[in-house]
This record gives C-alpha cells, structure tokens and sequence, in this order.
C-alpha cells in the first residue's frame, strides 16, 4: 500500500533510491542536489539500508566510481547539478558506452557564467548528446517515480545504458510537498534485483573499456545509437507497467488540452503544471488553448511528438538553455527538425525561459500563447521578458 | 489556495516553519507546499519562506507575491523590509511584537487585519531561547486555522524529539494569546 | 576457423565493446615494434635480476640456470634492462646483426 507522506523533494528522492536497494551510492554535493546526499549518507548511517556510501573528492571521481561499482554487478546511484554535471562530462558518454545502468539525478541549475545556483536546464543540454536516457520531471511525486523506474528502464537487458532524471533545482528540489510512496515489497516486486549483463570477476574474465580503433569506432558508435533508439519501447512498457500498479501515468509526450487546441505549449520539467494553468485561464477566455509537456528527452520521442502535434496550428516551444548562435533553443530545434518532413505542420515559435532561475508566472504563458498565436515572432527566438 | 508568506532572519528557522506547517497540512490530507527564498542562506541576513495550502493538489510552481498572510517572526525585521509588499488588503499581517497596533502602524503602511504577539516573550519563558518560529506557529494557525493545533504535534516530534513538547507549549501558549486586531 | 580480428557489423559488436576471451591481448606480438634486442653476457650476469624486475613488458624470464633471456615475440627493444644491469652484462645490438 502506498503511503501519502510531506517531504522535501530531494529528501524524497533519497527514500526512492533507497527503495531500489541500491548497493553504491557514489555523489558529491553540490548545490541545489547537496540534501539528496545528506539525506542518502544518513539513510545508510541509520542502517536502514545496506550499501555503500562513498565519499569522493568531486563529481569526476563520483562518476568514475559509479562506473567501476557498476562493473562490479552493483545497483549504483549518483546525483549531481550544473558544474558537477559538467565535471562529470568526461565520464557521461562512457557511461553509456560502457553500457552501466547507473541512475543520475540531475537537480538541474544553471551552469557559470555568470555564477548562478538557480534553476534552468543548460546542463543537461550541455551533456545532451553523451547517450544517456534523460527523464524530466514535473512534480515530486514523478521524482520519486522516475527514480525507481529508472533502475527499470536502464537495467532492462535490451537497454543497458544510463538514465537520468531532470529534477529542477529549488522549484522542485527544495519544496516539501505531499508524495504518494509505494512500500517495499511493492518496489522489490517491480523492480527486481539487478542481473547484470557482465561483471568484473575472476571466474568470468571480461575486458571492460577496451580500445576503439577507426574499424571498430564507428560500429561501436551505431550499436550505442540503436540501443538508446530502441529503448523507448522499454521506456514506454515499464510506464504502462507503473500505471498499472500504482494508477499514474506517464508518457513520452503528455498531452493537456490538445484535442482542439488551435496554439500549444511546449514544456520540460517542474514549469509543465504552472503553464497547465494558464491553458486553464485561456480556455476560460475563450482562447483554444493547449500545452504538451516533454517527459522522455532522449531518446527523443519522434513518433509521439508527431501524433501529438496534429491539428496544432502553432506549437510555442518553450526553452529553459540557449544554443549561443545556433538556431534557438535545444527543445526547439529538436522539435522543429521532427516535423521538417511533415506535409502539415504546425508554425513553431520559441521562448528561452526562466533562464538562471527567472520566475516565469502563470500570466507570462498566457502573453506567450497570445504573442504566439500569429504564428511567427519577430526574432527567431526570442529572450522572453528580457529588459532592453 | 490560500498563500503565505514568512519574513526573518537567516538562522531563526522560517524555513522550518514552513515546513512542519506544510507537514502538518499533509498530515491532515489536504495538499501544502512549503519553500525557501530560492537561493543562497546567510546567517542573520533578512529571509523569506513561502507556503501555499489548498483541498486539491497544487500545480502552481512560481514565486508569491500576493500572499493572503504575512507572517513576521522578527520585529526588527519592519523597518528593514516592506513586510506588507503584495499582501492582499483582504489578508492578514502578523508580526511578533510586543509594541502597540498604533505603533505598528506607524511603521507598517497596510490598512488591513494585522494580528500581534510577543512571540519572542513566550518562547523565552517556554525554550529559554528567543527562537520565535514554533511559536509564531501557534499564533498563525489561531489567526487562520489552516490546520488544527493537534497537527502540530507529530511532526514537532519528528524535528524536535525530546524537546518537542517544549515547542508545544509556546505554540499553544501563543495560540491562546495572539491578538488579533 | 580464425577468430575475428574485430566484428565485421555493428550487430556483433558485444554491449560496451566488452571482450570476454581473456588474454587476447597476447595474440599481439609487440616485438614486431623492436629495432635493437638485448643480449646478455652471462660471464658478466650476477643474476640478480635487475633486467626482470625493470622490463616493463614482463618479457624478461629466469631460465634453469638462474640466467636471464628475453621473449623476443614481446620485447619492445626499449633497452631498460640494458641501462638498469649494472655490471653491464646486457648489450643491445641492432635488431639485424
């Protein structure tokens, strides 16, 4: 039986791990990720759950040795934030490559300069292309629920790769809010030990992290790709799984209001519910609102996108990292290029919000959809309420 | 929706506040968010805490600005910031002071409901500390009965163990004695 | 039949690129890279093993008599155990002499 309790997202988020029964939890604090290793240190203080906690001189290191556990047949987790992600970029895409389910909670931040500790997702775009599956979150109920899915989805013997789960900084990680926890012999039912594909062990000798010549490089390269495409059908099996255990569901590409929407929004992440009402206050103006909000970013979701466009004359992508001189932000070009080969399609515009932690209120998607419905914006992207 | 707003300082355990209230309106299964001033803490340096309460799950994620209660756990605090800034003139202002309305008001520029109580007073007697933030607790749900005084309880013992039932105290001491103007 | 120097298709590379026949490092014979050998002179030799403790390929072998030789199939010819003996029992000589 689920169990209705108050807690800090990040504190939360600890619990879930805890529940997968990781056996390493190897993290270094940063701000705003710092309470999920408090919290997770002391769960393993307490006793309350038997892994081991390592304490590393920095995010590379934290990675590293999330990687090493991993070959060793551990369940491993880590968590980190803006500098520390990108710290950890040396080792992100050899994670994957290497094919190690670590789960990676991303507290995302803004990444310097200038310094900045609030939240935007300039991170995780940063570290977009190094192959591992990246869940957003929109609450911290789906927090907690991506955690334990995670481990499900990465673990899964026709995925082997890594998965992180996008959780915005302050916004989510710092607000106590009420979350439903699935007990233990629900999770253990749903997420079973962990049978790794190859382990570090004498009686089985294995290379691991071997050299990749160019005859070998690009091969390596195409395998890495399929696995990672072809894990959305695993993505989306182990959702439907979860909505059937425990009545929340989650899709690639959530939908909200979209059935006659005339100009929709795009989201990722913790903003997904504030626009949500704002699709609400349109509605009630009369304006034929909608949103859809991205919950799978890689493997990026093709297939769903394009069906859940249909009927949208203009799609307002919202963007929270700029792509400095390139075509707007991340989320937008991604969507823009999926519909290129579309006979309908709809206008797309672009907004980079909430950048660095900028508060972005219900009014403002309002005046986005408002500015949106002419289908075009003066500039290709534009700096949404930016002064000058 | 019902939003709240809390002023101190750095070190004197808003944030604390607002989240054993959130906890104890959890508990009582209605919906609460409870948050930090988003940012970077500094010992003593005036701080901000929000709340939101509400019978259906909360969706909103943005800052608040129009809040229906400003709670000020630290006298000096009012003639440092504008503690009454976007409080709806329906809502309620209510500050740990032992001065007068008329007083207050010479200071404060809002025309609404502004409840008072020597907070600092009671947790002095009750804690032997002048940490005001349980306390003001007990003032804030007499002024609003978000949630029962009883609510309080457990998650008081959860955060405060053996001295809970001190925290208890001053908050039902405050409770009976907060005046609301 | 031949092993595979690698897969011939990205359907065959193993997950990770991991390779679970141990030692296949050892089907690559190093001494291919060498343009000087190392002789020893075992008039000279001590045996104190100076020559195996140093050679960083480990290719440096105690023989029955306590002597010193050199698995040609992996000797780099880097002349380590040459410059490390000190009573100068090891000379390296062109690879073609």
């Amino acid at each position: 039986m689920s169990k209705r309790v108050g807690m800090e997202v990040t504190t939360a988020c600890a619990e879930a791990a805890a529940l997968c029964r990781i056996d390493v939890a190897s993290v270094y604090p940063i701000t705003p990720q710092s309470h999920i290793a408090e919290h997770l240190s002391e769960i393993v203080n307490d006793g309350r759950l038997d892994a081991s906690f390592m304490t590393v001189e920095s995010e590379h290191s934290a990675l590293s040795a999330a990687m090493g556990a991993s070959a060793t047949g551990a369940r491993v987790f880590t968590a980190t934030a803006s500098q520390g992600l990108l710290f950890m970029s040396e080792i992100l895409p050899i994670t994957s490559a290497m094919r190690f389910p670590v789960v990676m909670i991303i507290a995302n931040r803004a990444i310097s300069g200038p310094i900045n500790i609030w939240n935007d997702h300039s991170d995780i775009m940063h570290t977009r292309d190094t192959g591992w599956i990246s869940f957003f979150a929109d609450n911290g109920q789906e927090v907690v629920d991506m955690t334990i899915q995670a481990f499900k989805v990465g673990e899964n013997r026709n995925v082997m790769l890594p998965v992180n789960v996008n959780v915005d900084g302050f916004q989510l990680t710092h607000t106590v809010e009420p979350i439903l926890f699935p007990d233990q012999e629900e999770v253990d039912r749903f997420l079973p030990e962990y049978v790794p594909y190859a382990t570090l062990h004498p009686d089985r000798p294995v290379s691991m992290g071997t050299l990749g010549v160019p005859e070998i490089y690009a091969e390596a390269q195409k395998a890495k790709d399929v696995a990672i495409v072809n894990s959305i059908k695993v993505v989306k099996e182990v959702w439907k799984e979860w909505e059937k255990l425990f009545g929340r569901k989650y899709e690639p590409i959530q939908s909200y209001r979209t059935k006659d929407a005339d100009v929709a929004l795009v989201t990722m992440g913790s903003m997904g519910e504030t626009a949500e009402i704002a699709v609400d206050a349109l509605r009630k103006q009369g304006v034929k609102a909608g949103l859809l909000k991205i919950k799978l970013w890689r493997p990026f979701p093709f297939a769903e996108l394009k069906k859940a466009v249909k009927g949208i004359r203009v799609l307002a992508v919202t963007d929270r990292a700029c792509s400095f001189g390139g075509p707007g932000g991340p989320v937008f070009s991604e969507i823009r290029s999926a519909l290129y080969e579309e006979s309908v399609r709809p206008a797309i515009v672009n907004y980079l919000i909430g950048l660095g932690g900028r508060d972005v209120q219900v009014e403002d998607f309002m005046e986005m959809v408002r500015k949106a419905a002419k289908g075009k914006l003066s500039e290709p992207y534009e700096f949404y309420g930016v002064r000058g | 929706m019902l939003e709240i707003r809390w002023h101190g300082r750095g070190g004197q355990g808003a944030v604390t506040s607002v989240e054993l209230l959130a906890l104890s309106a959890i508990e009582e299964g209605k919906y609460a968010q409870g948050f930090p001033s988003f940012g970077t803490e500094r010992r003593g340096a005036p701080v901000t805490a929000f709340n939101r309460f509400d019978d259906k799950q909360i969706k909103i994620r943005s800052g608040i600005y129009h809040p229906d209660v400003v709670v000020v756990l630290d006298e000096s605090l009012v003639a440092l910031v504008d503690v009454a800034e976007g409080l709806k003139p329906t809502g309620i202002l209510l500050v740990n002071t032992t001065k007068s309305l008329a007083d207050l008001k010479k200071i404060i520029r809002f025309e609404g409901k502004i409840a008072t109580c020597d907070a600092t007073g009671i947790a002095r007697k009750e804690l032997g500390v002048p940490i005001t933030n349980t306390t003001m607790l007990g003032a804030l749900l007499k002024v609003t009965g978000i949630v029962k005084l009883s609510s309080l309880n457990a998650p008081l013992k959860e955060r405060f163990g053996r001295l809970a039932p001190k925290n208890q105290a001053a908050a039902k001491r405050a409770y009976e004695e907060v005046k609301i103007n | 039949m031949t092993e595979k120097k690698w897969p011939e298709t990205w359907q065959e590379v193993n997950p990770g690129c991991m390779v679970f026949r141990p030692g296949s490092a050892a089907a690559y014979h190093t001494g291919s890279w060498r343009a000087m050998r190392p002789i020893w002179d075992n008039v000279k030799c001590i045996k104190c093993g100076v020559c195996y403790i140093y050679c960083p390929e480990g290719c440096v072998t105690e023989d029955a008599d306590g002597f010193f030789e050199v698995n040609l199939d992996y000797c780099k010819g880097c002349g380590i155990c040459a410059h490390e003996c000190w009573p100068s029992a090891i000379k390296m000589v062109n690879e073609e002499e």
